[in-house]
């Protein structure tokens, strides 16, 4: 029974969590935006004449996603065009799951994992979550009964061909190193130094895995410049038959991509929750300093530099979306297939070859 | 059409029929282009146009023609000043008159600004649908510099209306020359920035290189013109073949594309907007000089006490005096007047003072603006070509010697790219229409007129 309460208190977090840093992101996309281009941004939306540099626009959205009327096309299969939105939401929030937020917090003799899913096939999770969160999108194409839908649709399950495979096999790298697939574990030994001073985490042991993950990533999130399903100003986008809260929830799923990404990119290359020398019983630094800390301020402050690190990333991929032009479907498949996947297979063997010969 | 749309949908055809527009983002000015599609690969491209005609041809048999400009301020709204020009030119042509010294480089120096304008929403515009939106707020923000220019000079941003027949409607205001080369400043900051952004930018380039390529000889069998025709390096270019008002004086090059291709027509908008800048800060230096204000009294007049005056007739007196004009009538007054008009009594509205002071100057405003009566070129046809933002903008001009024209045809410059659009759309994909179209920088109103 308690286990069950623990659980669901885990869940509340994390879902919490995620989805007001979401809701967090779309205010933060315009004013990021405005402040790029010498714009002012949203602050229309104000409560008794208070603004808050226009964050009551996220209330204000949501109302109106929630009130508007959910238009469903005439030509549309109607069940599907109805789920589509909810698989992509759903799958997308499936992979936090996984993500360890802390290494064990112990309370009244009771050592609780932080993190929701203690699988030691973590990463392999996302992948299954990623690969069927496409699916909403791929569906809501071809229910909506319209042809730039289809097209969208269409466009979106080749970026994810094009991507995944080299998505993962630039992840290759990295479990070689750390020698799990157990998110966790990755974390935990990302908490080493390598000669005694620098961390050892995976952006230090896979410079070039990590450049790589960072550019399929973004391709998974379905932003510019590989916002092709979306494809505002070619196909309108998958969604184009979408209205009120269903679009809303596609918009979201961008947002919780976003941040899963981010997260990813934070777990698997930047150590994590882990704070350069902190130990479970407090800091240690090279230099032999010591400052020793409790055991709740350690599972704190390691929460806090996830949160902060995922917040990093979120910034840089938003930052992106507002820089560069679209790729086109073919130009696309071609960065995937005959760049990043080569890339990604040199990667791994280039790490095997160091393995071994330090070994 | 919804329904056989959905119907179309639903057959399992080797090709797929996708109507683009007219409610489309990226089809601007709106134009419907039907395509057959074999996956994302355009088979076949029919371009539809038509959603924007308003008659303007058939409306100006209808009016005067100093009438006429406000319509041809909408042909093409992006830059009305080189299409108020291009008309008054014609008229001028049917009359054989020859505009003041002045008021030729007033009309260079508001073309060009238009230009610049023109190049940068179409720049702007075409980044944007490309993904970039940075771009495009960063080109309407050095557009607004320029629009402040036109708004200074005209008194409008877009329906600036400002030609007039023998003329143009005011002087400029002071210190514009400061405020140009301000404004200029600005425009190319900004130009650098963007040349950053999307010059050198590997996915703006993958999407612009090879795209929408169209051969020299296609381009000259489809009567292209402007910037389209210079991207497959024709050099030609209407204010250097046939010049007109003050080009020739001035020392400035055409640019040239090579291949023909988008990005090419990319460069070739960029370096014009540096010509055109030229161009106008040469023309700023060589402008003869505004008027000197005669003051008799030492004291400005407001226009209504000038009419009471003029009834008193008091008429000596107010022919010297200074005029405190409201703003709608700076510019206008004799000094500036004299300076930027035809001294020709039958075709240009005598200057508020003579309007308001004496019974010649009100009897040459009725018999001007009065139907029936106004301007009345001699029985006969002019064609007039000026360098417009997408190419030779023409106006031919037929009259039969009343005050009211008897045809008044323009010359699109968009209509022959649109009908060569199809060959370049053939063969790609869909995303590629849009840099292309983009490209074309199509406006509604002066293709469909």
């Amino acid at each position: 029974m308690a286990e069950a309460g623990i659980a669901l208190i885990k869940i509340a977090v994390v879902l919490g969590f995620v989805l007001n840093l979401a809701a967090l992101l779309t205010w933060a996309e315009r004013k990021q935006s405005a402040v790029i281009q010498d714009r002012i941004g949203a602050n229309r939306a104000s409560v008794f004449g208070l603004r808050l540099f226009g964050l009551f626009h996220i209330a204000a959205d949501a109302l109106k996603m929630l009130t508007k009327e959910d238009h469903v096309p005439q030509t549309a299969e109607k069940f599907i065009h109805g789920a589509a939105p909810f698989i992509s939401f759903f799958f997308a929030l499936m992979g936090f799951a996984v993500i360890p937020f802390g290494d064990v917090l112990r309370v009244g003799g009771r050592e609780i994992p932080l993190r929701i899913l203690d699988l030691n096939i973590g990463i392999l999770f996302i992948f299954a979550a990623i690969a069927l969160e496409i699916y909403g999108s791929v569906l809501a194409g071809w229910s909506s009964g319209s042809h730039y839908a289809t097209l969208g649709g269409m466009r979106g399950s080749v970026q994810m061909f094009s991507y995944e495979i080299a998505w993962g096999v630039s992840l290759l790298g990295i479990f070689m190193v750390y020698d799990s697939l157990d998110l966790n574990r990755v974390v935990l030994r990302q908490g080493d130094l390598l000669w005694g001073v620098l961390p050892k985490w995976g952006i230090v042991t896979q410079p070039l895995g990590f450049l790589l993950f960072l550019a399929a990533g973004m391709a998974i999130t379905k932003r510019v410049p590989f916002d092709l399903p979306e494809g505002e100003s070619e196909i309108i986008g998958y969604f184009v038959e979408y209205s009120g809260m269903k679009f809303g929830l596609f918009f979201l799923t961008d947002f919780v991509l976003t941040i899963l990404i981010s997260a990813l990119l934070a777990t698997l290359f930047f150590g994590g929750y882990q704070l350069p020398y902190l130990e479970p019983d407090g800091f240690r630094f090279p230099w032999g300093a010591t400052w020793s800390l409790d055991h709740y301020t350690v599972v704190f402050l390691q929460f806090v530099a996830l949160v902060l690190k995922i917040v990093f990333f979120c910034w840089l991929l938003l930052a992106v979306r507002w820089t560069y032009p679209r790729f086109r479907y073919d130009q696309l498949m071609d960065l995937g297939w005959k760049v990043l996947f080569p890339l990604a297979v040199a990667n791994v063997i280039l790490t095997g070859l160091v393995l071994t010969l330090i070994e | 059409m919804m329904d056989t749309q959905a119907e179309v949908g639903r057959t399992h055809d080797e090709t797929m029929t996708l109507r683009m527009g007219p409610a489309h983002p990226a089809m601007h000015g709106i134009i419907q282009i039907d395509l057959r599609l074999e996956g994302e690969v355009v088979v076949r491209a029919d371009v539809e146009i038509g959603y924007l005609h308003r008659a303007f041809e058939k409306h100006c048999e209808n009016v005067s023609y100093n009438k006429c400009f406000p319509w041809t301020d909408r042909l093409n709204y992006v830059s009305p000043l080189i299409n108020n020009f291009g008309y008054a030119m014609a008229v001028e042509k049917l009359l054989g008159i020859e505009v003041t010294e002045r008021c030729k480089y007033i009309r260079t120096i508001m073309s060009e600004i238009s230009r610049i304008t023109d190049h940068m929403t179409n720049i702007g515009t075409s980044a944007m649908e490309l993904g970039a939106m940075s771009v495009f707020l960063y080109l309407m923000k050095a557009r607004e510099y320029l629009w402040e220019l036109i708004e200074a000079v005209t008194g409008a941003r877009v329906t600036i209306c400002y030609g007039r027949v023998g003329g143009v409607k005011a002087d400029f205001p002071d210190g514009l020359k400061e405020q140009t080369r301000g404004a200029l400043r600005e425009c190319r900051s900004v130009l650098r920035e963007i040349h950053s952004l999307l010059t050198k930018n590997r996915i703006f380039m993958d999407r612009m290189v090879n795209v929408g390529v169209i051969s020299q000889e296609d381009a000259i069998s489809y009567g292209i013109t402007g910037p389209f025709l210079r991207s497959t390096g024709v050099p030609y270019d209407v204010r250097k073949a046939q010049p007109y008002m003050v080009y020739d004086r001035l020392d400035w090059d055409v640019p040239l594309g090579s291949n023909g291709e988008n990005y090419d027509r990319y460069l070739v908008r960029m370096e014009e907007m540096e010509q055109s800048m030229r161009i106008i800060e040469q023309a700023l230096e060589q402008m003869p000089p505004g008027p000197y204000q005669v003051d008799i009294e030492g004291k400005p007049l407001e226009p209504p006490e000038m009419v009471d005056l003029g009834k008193l007739g008091k008429t000596r007196e107010l022919l010297g005096v200074k005029l405190d004009l409201s703003p709608n009538l700076r510019g206008m007054d004799r000094p500036h007047h004299q300076l930027v008009n035809v001294p020709d009594k039958k075709v240009v509205l005598p200057p508020k003072e003579l309007t308001y002071g004496n019974i010649e100057g009100l009897m040459q405003h009725f018999k001007l603006v009065m139907d029936e009566h106004g301007i009345r070129p001699p029985r006969g046809e002019a064609y007039q070509a000026v360098e417009g933002g997408n190419g030779e903008l023409g106006f031919y001009v037929v009259s039969d010697g009343t005050d009211i024209p008897y045809r008044v045809r323009c010359r699109p410059p968009c209509f022959p790219i649109m009908a060569a659009l199809p060959r370049m759309l053939e063969g790609g994909m869909v995303a590629d229409i849009v840099p292309t179209f983009g490209s074309v920088n199509m406006i509604g109103g002066e293709l469909d007129r």
